[in-house]
């Protein structure tokens, strides 16, 4: 995964609450099976017009067309756990979503995909999207947990430790946790397996059901 | 040992190691595999070389992006057959079961998984899709995760996750004649907003809930995302088990008297602290149906469109007048004026059985408005099958709706059924927003018997008016 340490970029303003996944990226996008090249589809219904002509939504404004900023509104990416929206927008080059709140899922999906979600609530938000405005650059520090605005002010920022760590060294998850916890995996299987054994279906109960011609 | 709540008996039944920064590597015991989220996943073992550690804690089906007709012929869209094979091809790879499209198994995964006996109380479940919280209607922790936390569990067979605050949403009295689960859920989601949950497990409780079937905490379960949380639970009892009884993968009757027992143990202790309490009681809810473009824009089927000038806070009066705009409608119209064009009854939300017994009731001996076009649309093959043994599909389909083949159908717009650009539709599905049921569609969702009435009547109308002159 691509590390993600400083930032520094023109931020897209996206004053609007409840932007959820569909918007985001449309559902019928959601049948191609590739993660390169999501970015096309990114808010499709926003940035083109029935008739495929472009409508003046930010990421198409010049100024904005290559932000690597978003600042959106509350309830950013609720609703569907596509990763799609994750993808897009990273494909799109965007690597940073600063919003008062995020749907839990997108929120977590950004971390697997080295896209930085900064959560800045009340009248820091409000800053934000009003310098957003200018054009101008914002610089963000992850390690000093910081958003820096073009007129100034250096807007602080809460994040998990573990996540942190995971984007700035850009970590594999997934090799992370088979390097480091495959014996205690395997020890708490053993116990569950003795406490709960109708959880493990390894018996042959499953291939059993699939055996039978159950067809319509 | 401090009193537990529900939540925190499962979590801890399924922690494998604390970990110092605050989260948990959790253990999960099962997965439901569908062809949207997983064919990323999948290609990322291919990448890395690594195993399926565990396939026989995965199924695998394909619902979205399937066609509800005319299945026997090979798909119409060159997509969506590329991505319902993608899945056949995967499973066949790494040794996961996977049910076909004619199998009488198939169905939408937050169907079928129940109906299987896939899903049990206590466990820990995952899906690659957020309406996952359905299957805490059995004591589960089940959530909706991203296409990496997917790989992740094909991997490890564990997540590492935070665990969440509790929040107890305890309903009394009971629902009036006419009155659904679902508008105890809608109206729960106008109260406390859509991101209301955000942070939180719900544990839904109290009086309303014991009378209840299985179905119906379904329904309400499966919308806690609606309300921002990712999960939704409700404690074992004997409806819960005399459900599972008898299911295909349910413990076997050797296991039966200690796995019963140990779901009964699942229940909040008494003495339990919540992080947060929200009390509703059910006795007063009127059917309710959405007006905007999320769940919280709900209401009253007899009120009228609310006024966004009225609402003090910039940013919900923005998306108010947003969503009245793509809504088109305008502030102070009567709800149950609103004309309609299409009508869908199914989903993961509301296509049980239950669900098309109480649609069938309304529309019994009456026929779709002439400018209507209704389906109904079974979550399963197991739906559909009971449904026509019952004579369901003969009432629907006397009645002028469409009767189909199992899957997510118009509930999503990533296969045939989708509204075009304009149209309005009365539906049971669970989101609203924007360009869901088809670019530029517009959704009203609402319980299944009001979906009926309101394709019966050709505009929104309060079921328990129908036929009586206003
Ligand atoms: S029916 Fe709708 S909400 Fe349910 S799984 Fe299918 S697309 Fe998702």
């Amino acid at each position: 995964m691509e590390k993600f340490v400083t930032l520094t970029s023109v931020a897209a303003p996206l004053p609007e609450a409840d932007v959820d996944t569909d918007i985001i990226f449309p559902a019928r996008f959601l049948l191609l099976l590739d993660k390169a090249g999501l970015g096309k589809h990114l808010f499709h219904e926003r940035r083109h017009r029935p008739d495929g002509t472009s409508t003046d939504f930010v990421l198409n404004v010049p100024l904005f067309n290559e932000a690597k900023i978003l600042v959106a509104d509350a309830n950013f990416g609720s609703g569907s756990s596509r990763e799609q929206a994750v993808w897009a927008l990273a494909d799109f080059g965007i690597r940073c979503v600063i919003a008062p709140s995020f749907g839990e899922i997108f929120y977590s999906n950004c971390f697997k995909n080295g896209v930085l979600p900064i959560v800045i609530t009340g009248e820091a938000h409000a800053n934000a999207l009003a310098a957003a405005a200018s054009g101008e650059p914002f610089s963000i520090d992850l390690e000093r947990q910081t958003v820096t605005l073009p007129n100034g002010p250096s807007l602080s920022f809460e994040i998990d430790p573990y996540r942190k760590a995971a984007l700035m060294l850009g970590l594999d998850e997934i090799g992370e946790i088979l390097a480091q916890d495959a014996d205690d995996i395997a020890a708490f299987e053993k116990r569950h397996r003795a406490s709960q054994p109708w959880l493990f279906l390894d018996d042959g109960r499953l291939d059993s059901l699939f055996s039978q011609t159950d067809k319509a | 040992m401090s009193a537990l709540t529900l939540y925190d008996k499962v979590w801890q039944q399924h922690v494998v190691k604390d970990y110092d920064d605050g989260t948990s590597l959790l253990y999960i015991d099962r997965h439901l595999v569908q062809e949207v989220s997983s064919p990323q996943a999948f290609a990322g073992l291919v990448a890395e070389g690594r195993n399926l550690v565990r396939p026989a804690a995965h199924i695998a089906v394909a619902d979205h992006a399937v066609p509800t007709r005319l299945r026997h012929l090979p798909l119409p869209d060159g997509l969506a057959s590329r991505q319902v094979s993608r899945l056949e091809a995967n499973c066949e790879r790494f040794g996961v079961h996977y049910i076909g499209m004619n199998d009488n198994r198939h169905g939408i995964v937050h169907v079928i998984g129940p109906e299987l006996g896939f899903t049990l109380p206590g466990m820990t479940l995952v899906c690659g899709d957020s309406h996952t919280s359905t299957h805490g209607a059995f004591g589960a922790i089940a959530f909706g995760i991203g296409a990496s936390e997917c790989e992740c569990v094909f991997a490890t067979q564990t997540l590492r996750q935070k665990k969440q605050k509790t929040m107890r949403v305890t309903l009394n009295g009971a629902l009036q004649p006419g009155v659904a689960v679902k508008d105890i859920i809608l109206a729960l989601i106008a109260k406390i907003g859509t991101n209301g949950g955000v942070g939180h497990a719900i544990e839904y409780a109290g009086p309303a809930i014991a009378t209840l079937s299985m179905e119906a905490r379904m329904t309400l379960c499966n919308m806690s995302i609606e309300a921002g949380s990712r999960v939704g639970m409700v404690a074992p009892d004997q409806t819960t088990l005399n459900y599972v009884r008898g299911r295909k993968l349910a413990p076997t009757p050797d296991m039966q008297a200690a796995a019963e027992a140990h779901w009964l143990s699942l229940r909040s202790d008494a003495d339990a602290r919540f992080d947060r309490e929200v009390e509703l009681d059910v006795s007063a809810l009127v059917p309710h149906v959405s007006w905007g473009t999320n769940p919280g824009e709900t209401a009253p089927v007899s009120d009228r469109i609310p006024d966004p000038a009225l609402e003090a806070d910039p940013v919900r009066r923005a998306k108010m007048e947003r969503s009245l705009k793509y809504m088109a409608l305008e502030p102070g119209m009567k709800l149950d004026e609103i004309a309609i064009d299409r009508v869908f009854i199914g989903s993961c939300t509301n296509g049980r059985i239950e669900d098309l017994r109480l649609a069938a009731k309304v529309v019994e001996g009456r026929h779709v408005a002439s400018t209507v076009a209704g389906i109904v649309v079974p979550g399963s093959a197991t739906v559909r099958i009971q449904a026509e043994a019952e004579g369901l599909d003969r009432i629907f389909k006397d009645a002028g709706f469409e009767w189909r083949d199992s899957g997510c159908s118009m509930c999503v717009a990533m296969n045939d059924d989708r509204l075009a650009p304009g149209e309005r539709c009365a539906s049971t599905s669970n989101r609203n927003f924007e360009g869901r049921q088809g670019q530029g569609g517009r959704t009203h969702l609402m319980s299944p018997v009001m979906a009926a009435a309101a394709a019966i009547s050709g505009h929104l109308v309060d079921v328990r008016t129908l036929g009586k002159s206003a």
